[in-house]
């Protein structure tokens, strides 16, 4: 009944030719998503990974322990001094996460593009 | 004395499973687009029972297959009122709201999110605990045409 979660890493460039890491999620971000998640953001060096967007455009189902995870790379990355922005988030989930308080610590945006270009 | 009007009834059971959630938020969306709800409010109503039926299956029935989630939808002319029902006492406490501050900081686990996001996302809610001889449940109820124009 659960889909997996897939996670595909790309990278692009920001205007001032700086890199920018996409984490393209896909499937549900649920519960047993930690591996996919966390898994991945932890495998990125800080150093080399300044700059991220979660993107979550072909995600199907997210639930609150999905949004827990997406927390707890937002409290990493803070540590670290890395910069989150999230994009591809339905309205519904843009409510959301504004309603928990994510948008506080990690800008959201319609696309990666608008997301990359902001950095 | 005016009676209640009648009541249509649609329930589904569920094994206490991870990842079954999805067929309560399929019949949910099913009949609140039947009742004319707006794309946001079925939106709204498969996340609060999504949480709801994942609290059922984790906190009430904790992951035990052989227990069962019910789930029953009450259609009214302008109510749909939806009860998850589980095998465990029920929530006696009512967790307060995230903070995210505190979440960031390591205050607080990232986790917590559910109760918060039921609340916020239908027009009522009520936690029932177990009487004895029954089962607790939870109780949400949405409106069509909010008359306060709640935006929710």
């Amino acid at each position: 009944m659960q889909t997996d979660t897939k996670v595909k890493v790309d990278q692009a460039q920001d205007a001032k030719g700086d890199s920018i890491t996409i984490l393209r999620f896909s499937g549900d971000i649920s519960s047993t998503s930690r591996e996919a998640v966390i898994g991945t953001y932890q495998s990125l060096s800080p150093h080399d990974h300044r700059q991220i967007v979660l993107d979550f455009s072909k995600v199907e189902y997210l639930n609150s322990s999905g949004i827990a995870l997406v927390i707890q790379v937002l409290i990493d990355a803070a540590k670290a001094g890395q910069k989150i922005h999230i994009s591809g988030l339905t309205p519904h989930f843009q409510k959301v996460f504004t309603m928990v308080g994510i948008t506080r610590y990690a800008p959201l945006f319609s696309d990666e593009t608008a997301a990359g270009a902001a950095f | 004395m005016t009676s209640a009007p009648p009541r249509t009834a649609v329930e589904v059971r569920l094994p206490s499973r991870m990842g079954y959630e999805k067929v309560a938020m399929s019949t949910a969306a099913s009949v609140a687009k039947l009742m004319g709800f707006s794309p946001e409010r079925v939106e709204d109503l498969k996340t609060a029972i999504a949480e709801a039926c994942i609290n059922a299956i984790e906190h009430g029935n904790r992951f035990n297959e052989s227990l069962a989630v019910d789930v029953m939808l009450f259609i009214s002319p302008k109510t749909l009122e939806v009860r998850v029902a589980d095998n465990g006492l029920g929530a006696r406490v009512i967790a307060p709201p995230p903070d995210i501050d505190r979440k960031m900081h390591g205050e607080e686990p990232p986790r917590g999110l559910g109760m918060f996001l039921i609340r916020e996302l239908v027009d009522e809610v009520e936690w029932v605990t177990s009487s004895g001889a029954t089962g607790s449940y939870v109780r949400l109820v949405i409106r069509l045409g909010d008359p306060t124009g709640n935006p929710k």
